[in-house]
């Protein structure tokens, strides 16, 4: 691949995409002319945005209040008419702690164990991820040979499932696989990777950065490749260090891409959920067990489905959501200006 | 565009001047990228290698790199083959000898050069089999005929193209209605497309359940395909794109008294592809690799998507991983040959768009 790929070639009119779109259409002409006869020409804006609107309407928007309704109301049923009004119970045995700072003292302990353990894989990820990205972004921005080439070894496991990277390191992290193998091969022992829960935290950090990695060194690969090539050119007439090209013109100028990533890659991660659950289910106890997998099982795996307090819970998961996209958006449009 | 070139050529220009010299950041450099190959290809090689291995040789520990098996011989006077042993003799020569059977810490072998020859009794201590690289490919049949593996490939394949075509669809109306047209509610319409970006399925898992109850479609696939059809991303990418779109095109059609939606259909539609294309790449890696939601949602095991089948598999054949490593194969398969013809589709969409 070359330096930068050239952009997507515009596919000729006579394709057979672009045949069987015609042949398709071609069945709704009329009924869409009759529309167009009854609501006007202007009018058929709203026709045309009238089925993405319903959808978010649907699976969007009315969920949201929906979900408001569900955390306020108890019992075990899920149709809102047969739910009874709760007030805040749900949110108060949620919050109900002996000290936030230990949940084993929290009436939902596993609400507060995953609140812990979601930050902190939140924290060891955000660093891991952003520096990987950022040393993988770097490199692949020299004039190396075989670029396109490297830079897609680092981005494909982005496109594989949650499910098949999860069991691809399960596999290499059971008691008698591949590492256990390497590490008695150099007089180690064995080690029980998810039977202790500090080495499963490490792999669920490990295998979340190896997965998404890529994706994020992409965004800073175009952010890198932004910077004007005379600033380089310029610093090397002058004999400058590479270190000091590095931190004088290279970060500073990629500051605002990495400050994207890093927001990014906190929303993506406080919302953890499948690569985890698949690779330690949680385990070993609740090490691992993060929010989104208490919702989980509050509302769909627990042997009473307590529908309310997942509302609940989920409604707290968004408030931090909405101010982190929040803060998203404001960087965004600082960028901008 | 002129800008890469001009650098290109800057760069040619700074090779020509010290042709072939390696600084001590190009060696780390490469270093790096050499562990990176190990590192992100070597789990994927593993897997596969790991897939095509009997029962037997994926028990042992250390594993070995290759699918190997006990090589065995058809010996005339003996029904069945004989495992092969390579045997250090009481003399210290070394011999390739077959195994008629153990007993205790004895084994009994034959030349098989000889048959009829006499038997040689060795100690198991001074036998070694002889393996030979053997892909195990029943790991791959078996279980389309055992479990319900083809099936779920199939729910897979129907959710990701009926979910893909009617993403497509809806977006890019929506999308051509934002785009091309100036009416009232088009700046609340666009609002709510980037609200939705703030509602994840994390966020509103139990409702959304509810809603799909109350339409009558649990334990269907129209559970798993409705719900996340309309994409604000998908929305944005169109848009963003038809507004680059020439303006006269569209009101030469209206004095052709073209109706809109053949407009629509028949202008924008097909100048649109490569957009459109991207959009179809973005979709069809999300729905074939969907987890959260078609987990809570999908209860009985024949409307399972492939990655809820792999997952309940996982918890059921703990102790029979030959058949769980292949099945994984299967599902990244299409994936991996989605990514080695698309790549460049692929990336450049992400780098274009910031979004996967």
């Amino acid at each position: 691949m070359s330096e930068t790929g050239p952009p997507p070639r515009a596919i000729p009119r006579e394709s057979l995409a672009s045949r069987l779109i015609q042949a398709v259409a071609g069945l709704l002409d009329r009924p869409m002319a009759w529309i167009q006869r009854a609501v006007g020409g202007r009018g058929m804006a709203y026709v045309f945005l009238a089925p993405n609107i319903l959808f978010f309407g649907l699976f969007v928007f009315l969920p949201i209040g929906i979900n408001m309704a569900m955390s306020l109301t108890g019992g075990t049923n899920l149709f809102l008419s047969e739910r009874p009004f709760v007030g805040t119970d749900h949110y108060r045995s949620l919050m109900q702690c002996g000290s936030y700072l230990d949940p084993a003292s929290c009436r939902e302990d596993h609400f507060w164990k995953g609140v812990s353990n979601t930050l902190k894989f939140t924290l060891f990820q955000m660093v891991a991820m952003v520096g990987t990205a950022l040393v993988t972004a770097l490199v692949l921005n020299r004039k190396i040979r075989g670029r396109g080439f490297f830079r897609a070894v680092y981005f494909f496991p982005v496109l594989l499932s949650p499910v098949v990277v999860a069991l691809i390191w399960k596999w290499i992290l059971q008691r008698d696989g591949l590492l256990n193998g390497a590490i008695t091969l150099v007089g180690g022992e064995k080690i029980l990777f998810f039977v202790e829960p500090g080495w499963a935290m490490f792999w669920a950090v490990f295998v979340s950065v190896w997965a998404h990695m890529g994706f994020y060194t992409l965004i800073l690969l175009a952010g890198l490749q932004a910077i004007p090539a005379d600033l380089y050119e310029a610093a090397e007439m002058d004999g400058t260090k590479p270190m000091r090209v590095l931190t004088r013109i290279t970060l500073p100028l990629l500051w605002p891409n990495l400050v994207v990533v890093l927001v990014l890659v906190l929303i993506k991660a406080v919302q953890t959920f499948d690569e985890v659950f698949v690779l330690t289910g949680g385990g070993p106890g609740t090490a691992t067990l993060m929010v989104v997998q208490y919702i989980y099982e509050t509302a769909f795996a627990n042997q009473v489905q307590n529908f309310g307090l997942a509302a609940a819970a989920s409604m707290l998961l968004g408030a931090v959501l909405f101010a982190l996209t929040m803060l998203q958006l404001w960087i965004a449009r600082r960028k901008a200006a | 565009m002129s800008r890469v070139n001009t650098s290109r050529a800057l760069l040619l220009l700074r090779q020509a001047r010290r042709p072939g010299r390696l600084g001590w950041t190009d060696i780390l450099a490469y270093g790096y990228l050499a562990l990176g190959v190990v590192l992100m290809f070597g789990p994927v090689l593993w897997l596969v290698l790991s897939s095509l291995k009997t029962p037997a040789a994926l028990l042992e520990f250390p594993p070995s790199f290759l699918p190997l098996t006990q090589k065995t011989i058809s010996v005339p006077g003996h029904a069945q083959p004989l495992e092969l042993h390579r045997v250090r003799l009481p003399d210290g020569s070394v011999k390739e000898l077959a195994q008629v059977r153990r007993i205790g810490i004895q084994a009994t072998m034959i030349d098989p050069a000889s048959p009829g020859g006499p038997v040689i009794r060795v100690p198991i201590e001074a036998r070694e089999p002889v393996r030979e690289v053997a892909f195990a490919w029943s790991n791959y049949t078996e279980p389309l005929k055992q479990f319900a593996f083809g099936r779920y490939f199939a729910n897979s394949l129907v959710v990701t193209i009926v979910a893909t075509l009617i993403t497509l669809l809806i977006n890019s109306m929506a999308a051509y209605a934002l785009a091309i047209y100036e009416f009232r509610g088009r700046n609340a319409a666009l609002l709510m497309v980037i609200g939705t970006l703030m509602i994840p399925i994390t966020i509103v898992l139990v409702p959304v359940f509810l809603v799909v109850t109350q339409l009558g479609l649990n334990n269907s696939l129209w559970a798993v395909i409705l719900p996340g059809a309309a994409t604000p991303t998908g929305v944005f990418l169109l848009r963003q794109y038809m507004l680059t779109l020439p303006r006269d095109l569209i009101e030469a059609a209206r004095m052709d008294k073209a109706s809109e939606w053949q407009i629509y259909s028949r202008i924008v539609m097909p100048l649109t592809l490569p957009a459109l294309a991207v959009l179809a790449i973005f979709s069809i890696m999300w729905r074939w690799n969907e987890f959260l939601w078609p987990l809570a949602v999908l209860t009985k095991s024949e409307v399972y998507t492939l990655q809820i089948g792999l997952n309940a598999f996982q918890g059921e054949l703990q102790t029979q991983w030959h058949y769980l490593l292949a099945m994984t194969v299967m599902t990244l398969a299409p994936v991996a040959l989605v990514f080695v013809f698309l790549q460049r589709f692929i990336t450049t969409g992400i780098a274009n768009t910031g979004m996967k």
